[in-house]
This record gives structure tokens, sequence and C-alpha cells, in this order.
């Protein structure tokens, strides 16, 4: 089978199985789990926009948070005002996007390096982080909206059909909804990686110096990149405000920050089911070791019940001895058991034969 | 006497003391192929670099078809016609052969005529059988010539090679020779190399640089008959 | 007047702590080209083994100055040798590994003491300037990063320890030709960083309190300070915190301590994109 029918068969099985998901899901699962699911379904949207801006442009962003947090304030606070939810929803994403252009203007057109990308991004994040979280008081506010400082901003009301304010989504719908936009974010930007854009960027990744030398300007083709990576993240911080119907200034915290960056070195770049399933599996294994402990459980127990020591190690364990990340290596490693059977095959020996001859 | 095709006028470069290219003053015309050679530090690779828009000159001026192209962007420089091989390779080492040149053909060609425009390209440079495999793993002969690939691809007036017989087997070193006389046939080249035997298999004139400036520009017999070139060498290359 | 002087005191004071809690970084940085993102965990490590030493009944100026630096120096020194040393050359890998390392440590301090903020009283009392009174201890701190700074300095200009470390720096492999040992130099320039960083850790706790989480404030502006700095340590260090200090110590006389942290940040930023090697990349480029 070429690499071309392999490709498509891959898309179909996604497909497949995600709309198997997407319907069946509600019909099997407790209205608990479907709470859970939705919310890794929102968080795998939000890989996504890390995979595309950094697995496949290169580009080190350590404050994707920012335009998350963004994108879930603009809809709370755009949603008091506006008490309709399309308009909210549209500068959900608008924002971040315009946000991301700005700060990667400034970034990519002032040459600055990798390394002081990280930085950069970072200390933005915390610049948004340090602002949001100061502004308590009543005076902080737009329009009705207060911003709620460390309090965060609670109630905030959910998507409603457009037009139809009374027809607003419920739990369910919103599984639906999350499922949905992940499917979709996931074949249009298989899609868009497939294109000539996305071929260029990936060259860009690369290297950069040759792909200027033959006439693209690596400027533009990141700023597009990082926009498009920061309109995402805004649209998962929207439906993350949908969830919850709360958010705080922790979404723009160093925490939520290094989570993201976790999910896909765990679930390896230059995929995008990697950082999915590294999103689901890292969010899953935090629950798992974290929810349930009884007070009063012994060291050992609260030790694995400690998020920060077990994805401490995790990140670290992963850049040391998988650095390629789950995805990617699991691949290689089906190649290399796929070889060495065609290769037992090909020689005809069985292990009786082997044994006794 | 048409406009030469490039031209710089005192063209300079220091980096913060190390005066590395000094009041250079060079032509090249149209289709011509020259040679330039020196030993290690005269600052061949820096003039490159002055020329593709990777340095910007402390002094002087880089024209271009009659452009003043010393402060344009690289990009603009490429998108101008000037290609460049550089001297250490400089691929998509991690993409295949075939992705790689569909990236420089695609800068000017779209959809299916790209498409062929790579299958050529592949034939031209010998490595259709090899279009699958990633050029990371390629030898270094191999990536020598995917790198050539990538430069005709985008189809540049002119054609900058730095060392492009380095580390080449003899074979590959004649095979190389024998493509840059074929592309000379529609483009202009500027040829920096050290291996004497490749500059006289191509070779009509010749800019010797010494110490960041131009030494003599003659004709290949005569450089390599000049004393003073056989003296920056050491006595070594030159008469061989 | 005394107004005055109190504000000179408060901005030199805010330099004097930005230059500490970066210089540790700038070494490590600086000599090793790494991205340690655990740096503002040895900070913490420092406050904390300083208030445990003192707790146990250790004098608090011996806590602070020996055992903590001492204490940190030896983890900086174990970290090199079990993660640091295979990712050489991998800037982006170690940033990620330290990061890593960064979230280990503070679980591993919140599971072994707690949530909560510990304290330890700032010695030395206060004493006035005109109608304002002034904690002694902010001139301690300001001693401290002189006589640190100072220190180092003379180290690397006139000691043969300092001349192996630049000529490291410059180029590991003629150092090793001339019979020094490069993975040796790295382990204890790491854990010299290390422990100056557990120093001035210490040094602030009694300021700030100490909790797991308090390296989060220091990591982003020793971060800015170390990379608007510059390639050279000393001089680097000195001219950013000066710039930031200064301007992140008015903006906050004149607004909120919030919009001096904001205020600070950004200049940073706007540092970083008009001098892309930092102040040192562009003036007092012989500077140490």
């Amino acid at each position: 089978m070429n690499a071309r029918a392999r490709n498509l068969l891959g898309l179909a099985l996604v497909g497949l199985v995600g709309a198997g998901f997407l319907i069946l899901t509600p019909r099997f699962a407790e209205l608990d789990t479907v709470l859970d699911l939705t919310v890794y379904m929102i968080m795998a949207i939000l890989a996504l926009s890390l995979a595309l801006v950094w697995g496949y442009g290169g580009i080190l962003c350590f404050g994707q948070s920012a335009f998350f947090g963004l994108g879930a304030y603009t809809y709370a606070i755009a949603m008091f005002n506006f008490g309709e939810s399309t308009i909210p929803l549209l500068l959900a994403i608008a924002l971040p996007a315009a946000f991301a252009a700005l700060l990667g203007y400034f970034m990519f057109y002032g040459r600055i390096s990798d390394v002081y990308l990280g930085v950069i991004t970072l200390t933005v994040t915390l610049i948004l982080f340090n602002s949001v979280n100061s502004t308590a008081g009543p005076e902080f506010h737009i329009g009705v909206a207060r911003l709620g400082g460390f309090n965060g901003i609670p109630g905030i009301p959910p998507l409603n059909i457009p037009g139809n304010k009374a027809a607003v989504i419920d739990l369910e719908g919103m599984f639906y909804l999350s499922t949905a936009a992940l499917l979709v974010t996931y074949f249009g930007l298989r899609l868009l990686l497939a294109s000539r854009f996305g071929r260029i960027i990936v060259g860009i990744r690369e290297n950069e110096r040759r792909a200027e030398l033959l006439g693209y300007d690596p400027r533009a083709y990141k700023l597009a990149t990082f926009t498009i990576g920061g309109a995402l993240a805004g649209f998962a911080g929207c439906l993350f405000a949908n969830w919850g119907n709360f958010v705080s200034p922790t979404i723009f915290g160093l925490a939520q920050s290094a989570q993201i960056i976790i999910w896909v070195i765990v679930g390896g770049r230059g995929t995008l089911i990697g950082p999915i399933v590294g999103c689901i599996g890292v969010q899953w294994l935090s629950a798992a070791l974290g929810a349930n402990q009884p007070s009063g459980s012994d060291w050992w127990t609260r030790v694995l019940a400690n998020a920060p020591l077990i994805l401490g190690i995790i990140l670290i364990a992963f850049v040391l001895l998988v650095p390629r990340g789950l995805v990617p290596t699991l691949g290689d490693l089906g190649h290399w058991l796929l070889r060495a059977r065609a290769r037992r095959v090909a020689t005809g020996l069985r292990p009786k034969q082997a044994e006794e001859g | 006497m048409a406009a030469p095709l490039l031209e710089t006028r005192d063209l300079s470069m220091h980096f913060g003391g190390v005066q590395a290219v000094r009041n250079v003053n060079f032509a090249l015309a149209e289709g011509e192929l020259r040679c330039l050679i020196g030993p290690n530090g005269a600052g061949k690779s820096t003039f490159f670099k002055m020329l593709t828009g990777q340095l910007v000159p402390s002094r002087g001026q880089v024209l271009f078809r009659g452009t003043d192209i010393s402060h344009a962007h690289a990009h603009q420089i490429a998108r101008l016609g000037i290609g460049i091989k550089t001297q250490v390779p400089n691929v998509f080492d991690g993409l295949s052969v075939r992705e790689n040149i569909w990236l420089a053909a695609s800068r000017i060609h779209s959809g299916e005529r790209a498409n062929s425009v790579v299958d050529e390209m592949l034939e031209r440079v010998g490595l259709t059988g090899a279009a699958g495999r990633l050029v990371g793993q390629l030898a270094h002969g191999q990536r020598q010539w995917v790198e050539l690939g990538i430069v005709l691809s985008t189809d540049p007036r002119l054609i900058l090679l730095d060392e492009p017989a380095a580390g080449m087997t003899h074979e590959e070193v004649h095979k190389t020779a024998e493509l840059v006389r074929e592309i000379n046939r529609s483009k202009a080249l500027i040829v920096v190399e050290h291996d004497m035997q490749f500059i006289r298999m191509i070779a009509n004139k010749v800019t010797v640089f010494n110490q960041g400036a131009v030494l003599v520009e003659d004709a290949v017999e005569n450089i390599l008959r000049n004393p003073l070139v056989r003296d920056i060498y050491l006595g070594k290359q030159a008469a061989a | 007047m005394d107004l005055i002087v109190l504000l000179a005191i408060q901005v030199i004071y805010a330099i004097a702590s930005l230059a500490l809690i970066s210089v540790g970084l700038a070494i490590i940085f600086g000599m090793m080209r790494v991205i340690n993102l655990a740096h503002g965990e040895f900070l913490m490590l420092g406050g904390y083994a300083a208030i445990v030493a003192t707790s146990h009944g250790v004098s608090i100026w011996i806590a602070m100055l020996v055992v903590a630096p001492v204490v940190v120096g030896i983890i900086g020194v174990i970290v090199e040798r079990t993660i640091i040393r295979f990712l050489y050359g991998r800037m982006i890998d170690t940033m990620l590994a330290t990061w890593g390392l960064s979230l280990f440590l503070v679980g591993l301090t919140t599971a072994v003491f707690g949530n909560t903020t510990v304290g330890i009283s700032a010695p030395l009392g206060s004493f006035q300037i005109g109608a304002y009174r002034t904690s002694g201890y902010t001139l301690f701190v300001i001693a401290v990063a002189l006589v640190l700074l100072g220190g180092i300095f003379a180290v690397l200009r006139w000691t043969r320890l300092g001349l192996i470390a630049r000529g490291t720096m410059q180029n590991a492999n003629m150092a090793a030709a001339l019979g020094v040992n490069p993975p040796r130099v790295y382990a204890v320039t790491f854990g010299i960083g290390a422990a100056l960083s557990g120093l001035a850790g210490a040094v602030l706790a009694p300021v700030s309190g100490v909790f797991p989480t308090i390296g989060v404030a220091y990591v982003a502006k020793s971060f800015i300070t170390v990379i608007g700095g510059g390639a050279a340590i000393l001089t680097g260090t000195v001219s950013a915190s000066a710039l930031f200090g200064t301007i992140n110590q008015i903006a906050t006389f004149a607004t909120t301590p919030v919009f001096g942290e904001v205020a600070l940040l950004a200049t940073a930023i706007v540092l970083i994109r008009l001098l892309p090697q930092g102040i040192t990349g562009r003036f007092f480029r012989r500077g140490l």
C-alpha cells in the first residue's frame, strides 16, 4: 500500500472513530463522564493550536495559554454585555487572533530568535496573569462585566443558537459541539498542512535560511501560522468558558502554559494525532491520580496525587528518553516490528525449525 | 559593451574590528562563468553572503541588473533571480528529495506544472531513484546535488556555487563539472572552489581573493602561472 | 529631600535584588548557554534551606550565607550530572527538561513542606530617614549584592579559576587541549550558579516569605534580566538590573506594585526587540 493510500486510510479511520465517539458516548456514558470528556475535547483543540504553531511551524510559544485565556475572557465579558452569543463567539476568536498578529509582527519582523521567542511569549502570558489578577475591585469592568481579579468571572451565560437567545446549549449539547469542533479542527488542519501554505511552513521550520534563499518570506508565513494558532486557542477558550461557566486568571498562568507544551511533547511534535493523544492521556492521568484521594492518605498516595510532581517527571523523562513523543515513537516501533516479521517470513524460518535445525 | 549582470562597487564588510572584505570592485557579464579562488579566510563566502542579502555590507553597493540590492532582504534578492548553493549544504534535511525540490519549484510554478518540473529536475541531477528518501540520510555528494536541484528549480539568472565539488569522489567531481557547464549555457555563474582540477574543467576567467580584496583577475591559464597567486597558496595547489 | 533619599534607596534595593536573583542564572547562561527554567526553584530551595537550618538552631546569618548556597550548590551539581549534561547543544530540549525539573521541585516541596508560606522575620530592625522609617534589612541586601558582584568580578578577572572559566566559555576544545576538563568545568559552573541562586533566595526569604511556588515570581524577571543583559555576565546583569529595577520602582512609586511589575515586563520585551543581543551585545561589549 503506498503512502497516499495509507494517508487516506488513516484519515478515514479517524473520521470513523470520531463520528462513532460523537454519536455513541452520550447514549452510553453517565452525564459526569460526558462532562469530563467535553473538557478533554476542548483542551485537545488547544493542543492542536500549539501543534500547528510549534510542531509544524517551529515557533516555540511558551504562552499559548495567553490566547486561550483571552478567548475565554473575551467571550465572558462580551456575553455579559451583549446577551446574545453570536458576537461574543466571533470576538472570542477575533481578539486573540488580532493579539497574536500584533505580537507575532513584533517578534517575527524583529528577527527574534527561537529561544527568545519562548521567553517573550512566556513573559506576555505572565503580564496578562499579573494584570488580570489584580482587577478585583468593582472599578475594574468593561461595560457591565466586572473583571473580578483573582476571583474570576462566575456565571458565564452559555452559547445559544444564533438569533435565538432562549435556545441555550445544554451539557449534552456542549459535548456534541466540542467533539464536532475538534473533528472539524483536525480535518481542517490536515487540509491546511497538505496545502502549499502548509508545506512551506514546514520547509521554513526545517531550514528557515534555505526557505528564505528560495524567495519565501519566513516572517510573513510565521506570522500567519501564529495568528491561526492564536485564533484556534481563542476558540478553545470560548468553549472552555462555556463548559465551566467560569473563568479565572489562572488560565493565563505558567501551569496552564506548561501543560499545553507537555501534551505536545508527550504526544509527539510533527503530528496532529499525537498532541490529541498526549492531551487526553495526560489529563486523564492527572485526574486519575488526583481524584478519589481520601484526606489523611499516606505519603506515597499524596505524592502520586501531586500533579506537578508527576508532570515534571513525565516531562523530563520524555525529553531525555522519548524526545519525539509517543505517537511517532510507537509508529517507529510498529514499523520495526512489521519489518522484523517480514524478515522472518522472508527467510522462511519458523521457531520450531530453528530449534531443531 | 552591455551593462554587467552583477556589479559591486567598493564593497566592504567588517565585523567588530576584522575587515573581512575590503573595497571589492567586481563585475560579471550576462551568462558569464567566473571562478573565485583564494585561501581560507580570504572573504569569498562573506562576499557571497553580501550578494544574497544574508549580510548587509558595511560600505559599498551591490547592483544586480542595475538595481541596488545592497540592503534588500534575502528573500527579495532570491525573487530577483540570484540563487546560491552554500558552502555547507543548506537543504531541508527532514524532508524527502522530492519535497525539497518541490518547495523550490512551487515558488514559481503552481499545481501540476510544479510536479512535472520536479520530475524533470530529479532526472537532471540524477536523483530520480532517491526521490522518496530523506535528504538528511543521503551521502554528502548526493546532498550537494539536491541543493543544486533546489537552486536550479527557481530558475535564477545568476547562480552562486560555494565549493560545489567539496567532499566529492572523482566521478562525482566530473559529473558536477559537466552539470556546471550545462547550466552555464543559459545562466551566469560564480563558482568558489579550492579544487584546481575542477576549476580547470570549467573555468575561463578567474578572480583571486586574498585577505578580503581582489588580488588579480585573469584567464585561468595565466592565473595558474602567476607567481603572486602561487605565493598566497604557499606554492601548493597552483602548481598541481 | 528625605523622600528622595528613600526613593533612591528603594531604587537601589530593586536593582540589587534583581541583580542578586539573576547573577546565578547569568553565570549558567553566559558560560554554558543553558536555559535553566528551574532557576526560580533553586531560589526557592535556598529559602527553604535557610528556614530549615534556622529552625534547627543555626544562626540566621550562617543559614543564609553558608548553608543555603552549599545545599543548593550540591543540588545543582546533581542536576547537571543527571539531566543537563545529556542535553548540551539542544537548547530547546534543555528548556523543556528544566521546566519539567521545575514542576518536579515544586511538587516535591509541596509534598514535604505543604502549601503555606513560611517566614523568617527580617533581622536588623528599621531606621529613620527624616520623617520615614525604612528597614535596615534593605541595606543588608544591597550590601550582599555589592559584595557578591564584586567577588565574582574579582574571581573572573584575577584568579586561575576565573581564567579557566572564561577560556572554557570561549572555546571548550582549546581549553580541553590545555588540560582543562570541560565536563568538570560545566558541573562546577552549574553548581556555582545554583549556589548563588540559593544564596539569593535565602537572603530574600525574610522579605517575602517562602512557599513552593515562589519560583514563578523569580524566573521570568531573572530571565529577562539575563537575556536583556546580553552575553557579558557581570556587565550585562548589572546594566539590565539597573534599567529594569529603576523602571520598576518608579512605576511602582507612581502607580501600583502590579503596574510596576507590568512595566518591568513590558520594558524587557521592548528591549529584546530593539537589542536582540541584549545590552552588552551593543554597549559595554568588552566588559566581563
